[in-house]
């Protein structure tokens, strides 16, 4: 397979990602369209290291994996937060951001 | 060759189905499951690209560590006693407006690219080089990473403290 037909992949998770995480309610939908994304953005990383013999991209990618790991923990612990503050997991509820 | 050209293609359609299934179901569990599909189809994808290693640590901490953390929470914030586990979406319209015309753009970038790089022949073991730059060209920012690791853990189990 070439170049292309990886990158092409890529993008088509990389898109999938964007609209769940633009269109859900829930907040844990829309950390699942993010992992989705993360996704997307370490299979161009391994491909390119792949096809360009040089090692970089897959050191990138094993620590884009273990900082996605930190991420949703803490995006998950905030969830849990907010639920307990406000008894929802809706994102569009989360609105007290006021001055 | 053929081999994996097969492999590819299957792979990438199982990649794509399992996301269309994660942001298009209506039960957040059910999501949840279809990304698991979805990660260790990319593991997949990985081992079609000769990185075994990265496809042991995504099946590892992806499918193994990120998907039980994430059934954890929707098992807090749902209460999980069988009700009320439906997630829906809104601005659908928008969104595949958004999504598509990215992707449209994306694709264009890369038919305009000339990316057709020729795949090199592998010459040395992938993961022995990987391991080597880990702890020589990279080894101070393995070490950090450890530290980010501790730093976010500890954090998240902060912050979700049970209440006083």
């Amino acid at each position: 397979m070439g170049l292309q037909a990886y990158l092409t992949l890529s993008a088509v998770v990389f898109c999938l990602g964007l609209f769940g995480t633009v269109t859900r309610r829930n907040t844990v939908g829309i950390l699942l369209g993010i992992e989705l994304m993360l996704n997307a953005v370490n299979i161009n990383f391994v491909a390119f290291s792949r096809f360009r013999g040089v090692d970089t991209g897959m050191v990138f990618t094993l620590f884009a994996i273990c900082i996605t790991v930190a991420e949703v923990a803490l995006g998950l612990a905030i969830v849990i937060l907010l639920f307990r503050m406000r008894k929802t997991a809706t994102a569009d509820h989360i609105d007290w951001l006021k001055g | 060759m053929t081999l994996e050209i097969v492999a590819f293609w299957s792979l990438a359609a199982v990649l794509v189905g399992s996301g269309l299934a994660v942001v298009l179901g209506k039960n957040l569990f059910h999501s949840v499951l279809w990304l698991a599909l979805a990660l260790v189809a990319t593991a997949g994808i990985f081992l079609t690209l000769d990185a075994e290693f990265i496809a042991a640590v995504q099946i590892l901490l992806y499918a193994g560590g990120v998907i039980t953390v994430v059934v954890f929470a929707i098992v807090v914030t749902e209460r999980l006693v069988g009700e009320k586990l439906s997630h829906t979406s809104r601005r659908i319209a928008a969104g595949g407006v958004v999504s598509a015309a990215l992707l449209a753009l994306i694709v264009r970038a890369i038919s305009l690219a000339h990316v057709d790089l020729p795949r090199p022949a592998l010459t040395t073991d992938l993961t022995r080089q990987l391991g080597t730059s880990l702890l020589t060209t990279y080894a101070l920012p393995f070490q950090l990473l450890a530290v980010l690791l501790l730093v976010g853990l500890l954090a998240a189990s902060y912050f979700a403290r049970p209440e006083e």
